[in-house]
């Protein structure tokens, strides 16, 4: 049982033959190329049966060394011919055992299992080609064990996950949030765009290349503009300004209504609603989208905004977990509302946002300096050069980006802070609106101090935290915070096993929000 | 055990807890592996040197002399600090990795975290009988921490330490 076993025999050859197949296409450029002259048949050949030969040494040789031995507590992996890699898998971190057959193997009737862990980065333990009984037999071992194992802690939970399911897909579930063609509008005035001049671009060089027309001839707009030049000089100060007004009034409303378009076919009748399953949200008017979120799968939640919306009390919520949406790391779940309407999307999560008595822990003033100095840098350079080589006057412009820089970056610092309570870590970051980020400890997989030579000379450093399917870094701690910080973390993380994480995850937070909200533990309890 | 834990005093500026130190083999692997990647350019300072003697622009030497000079002093120096700015502490729910000369990285990895665990060996650390050891976390930061330069033995030790740990823990 624990004696360290071998894979299927029939994988060398298995090994060899998918040598040969490589082998084949240079096989062939040899015999159909002029190497060798009337003797290409036998070199294309000789080289066929070396590589075979070589294919099947390697693949003998890999099999030999490879060997894989069901613990009492893990399942390990030896493997190399030069270098040995050796993997260990706990029981209790496998979620699932997976068999694939493609057709080759399924010939021989040989599967390849594949022992799913929770690992970021998408590294599993794939044993390649077992027999198919032999592959069904370690999934059965696998669920056995990890059903003695976890029995206990997952059986209410189970059960609960269980019998739910009918009954949400019954019931409509709880409407948390919901945008409709008024708060799209507004919405939509926000998501101010220039990108139809990009669209009318593109028209621009088709239309050049169907047509005679020239675009780029520069002649063509000289004269058009001569002509409409005259035309406006012969105006007057007066009219001239309000036509440049005009103009520009002309491009706010084109980029408003783009804005507005977009958002409408984006997120047409945006709803949220959390039922027994979890989250689900729909939306979109030509392409409609329906996503399911298990509620336990979140990891994290990211309340952004914009620089302008900002300053309208406007913000956008975002969930992070592992599961990807469109090209984006994490789910769009509010994506324009007030903190009013995002705090119950927060609650229903399992989170709760920051808190009055929270202690807010400041960024390294020294940091922000050094930001401010690092990023002017380039500007003053400029100005230097612009000083010397320029008529003057020119070097100003440098200069008062340079200056420009520098007041972002220390207007920066108002949004660089962090705090940890007893469950949840926040952090927020950004250059002219907030970013916030709200973790649960628990759920946090590793912690990483991380110092550049200018942050170790200025005693200052990044923290960077192991979450599943997003980032969370902290940047500009003081040193002596961020040890803090990490100890305290760790602290948490340490006293829960990962396998744990799911289940029974509901009592602590129940018992840390009956505290205070005892609405939200009865809410929790429905799920 | 080839290793015995001998625990270096700790950079009192940078860590908040004494850190092993690896295997004095890992320094030499270091080297040999300096010295491979040096191999190249000082075979290209070779090979200009040829091209400039016909033409007798430079006084000979010049070129492969500077070579020469620069990889010996990264041979001899880098390695050793390299091998000095690394560590380890293991204690009994984590593991934490320090690493970096320039950029320095400190990682703590709880034993509760990690996924699996890898003791990896290239043909340079079979040589010095030292390992790699590799803890895997769900996160995407930090998705895996290496810990190289461990002798042997002791990463294999490790490992079942940790693994014990998993175990203790979902119990």
């Amino acid at each position: 049982m624990s004696e360290p076993q071998r894979t299927a025999p029939v994988s060398v050859v298995l090994g060899a033959i998918g040598s040969l197949r490589q082998a084949i296409i240079p096989a062939l450029a040899i015999g159909f190329s002029g190497i060798g002259g009337s003797g290409r048949v036998l070199v294309a050949i000789g080289v066929g049966i070396v590589a075979a030969v070589i294919g099947t040494a390697i693949s003998y040789i890999g099999w030999r060394r490879l060997t894989y031995t069901i613990g009492e507590t893990d399942i390990r992996v030896e493997s190399g011919i030069l270098s040995r890699a050796a993997r260990s898998v706990p029981y209790e971190r496998i979620q699932d055992v997976s068999l694939e057959a493609k057709p080759l193997p399924r010939l021989f009737g040989l599967v390849s299992v594949k022992f799913e862990t929770g690992a970021g980065g998408g590294e599993d333990l794939a044993l390649q080609y077992l027999t198919k009984a032999e592959g069904e037999r370690l999934r059965q071992l696998v669920r056995e064990r990890r059903e003695d194992e976890t029995a206990a802690t997952t059986a209410a939970a189970t059960g609960a996950d269980s019998a739910t399911p009918e009954r949400s897909d019954a019931s409509e579930g709880e409407v948390l949030y919901a945008m409709g063609p008024g708060r799209l509008v507004n919405f939509g005035l926000f998501e101010f765009s220039l990108a139809v001049f990009a669209v009318l671009g593109g028209l621009l060089q088709y239309v050049d290349n169907v047509s005679d027309i020239d675009i780029w001839n520069v002649d063509l707009w000289r004269s058009w503009l001569e002509e409409q030049g005259s035309f406006v000089a012969s105006l007057g100060p007066y009219a001239q300004a309000a036509g440049v007004v005009a103009g520009l009034f002309g491009l706010v409303i084109i980029g408003m209504a783009s804005g507005i378009i977009r958002t409408f076919l984006r997120d047409w009748g945006f709803t949220l609603t959390r039922s027994a399953r979890g989250f689900r949200r729909q939306r979109g008017l030509l392409t409609r989208t329906d996503v399911v979120m298990p509620a336990h799968r979140v990891q994290g939640i990211v309340i952004g905004t914009g620089l302008v919306r900002y300053r309208f009390g406007w913000h956008g919520m975002s969930f992070v977990s592992l599961a990807q949406d469109d090209k984006n790391e994490s789910h769009v779940v509010a994506p324009f509302a007030t903190m009013d309407e995002i705090a119950p999307i927060v609650r229903a999560a399992g989170f709760h946002l920051p808190g009055d008595g929270l202690n807010w822990q400041r960024a390294s003033k020294r940091q922000i300096t050094d930001e401010a100095i690092g990023s002017a840098l380039i500007f003053v350079v400029g100005a230097v050069a612009a000083a010397i080589y320029a008529p003057f006057g020119v070097a100003l412009i440098p200069v008062g980006l340079a200056v420009m820089v520098v007041g972002a970056n220390l207007y920066a610092w108002k949004f660089r802070r962090h705090a940890l309570d007893d469950t949840q870590i926040f952090a927020t970051t950004g250059m002219m609106s907030p970013t916030s980020r709200i973790a649960t400890r628990l759920k946090l997989h590793s912690v990483e101090i991380a110092q550049g030579p200018l942050a170790r000379w200025r005693g200052y450093a990044t923290v960077n935290l192991g979450l599943a399917g997003g980032t969370f870094a902290i940047p500009g701690v003081p040193l002596e915070d961020a040890r803090k910080l990490r100890a305290s973390v760790i602290e948490t993380i340490a006293a829960t096993d990962y396998s744990r994480l799911d289940a029974p995850l509901e009592e602590p937070i129940d018992q840390a929000f009956s505290d205070d909200q005892s609405g939200l533990s009865v809410n929790l309890r429905a799920t | 055990m080839d290793q015995s834990p001998a625990f270096a005093p700790a950079d009192q500026s940078l860590d908040d807890g004494d850190l092993t130190k690896l295997h004095p083999n890992y320094a030499h692997a270091l080297r040999v592996q300096t010295a491979l990647m040096a191999t190249p350019f000082l075979v290209a300072s070779l090979v200009l040197e040829g091209i400039m003697r016909e033409k007798a622009l430079l006084p000979p030497g010049v070129i492969a002399g500077t070579v020469l000079l620069i990889a010996i002093a990264l041979i001899i120096r880098i390695p050793s600090r390299r091998y000095g700015a690394r560590g380890y502490q293991i204690s009994a729910d984590r593991l934490r990795v320090v690493r970096g000369l320039l950029f320095r990285y400190d990682t703590v990895v709880p034993f509760s975290r990690v996924q699996h665990i890898d003791v990896n060996q290239g043909p340079l650390e079979r040589f010095f009988g030292i390992a790699t050891l590799t803890l895997h976390t769900a996160g995407n930061h930090n998705s895996s921490v290496a810990l190289p330069g461990l002798g042997e033995p002791l990463a294999r030790e490790m490992r079942e330490t940790i693994r014990a740990h998993i175990r203790r823990d979902s119990l």
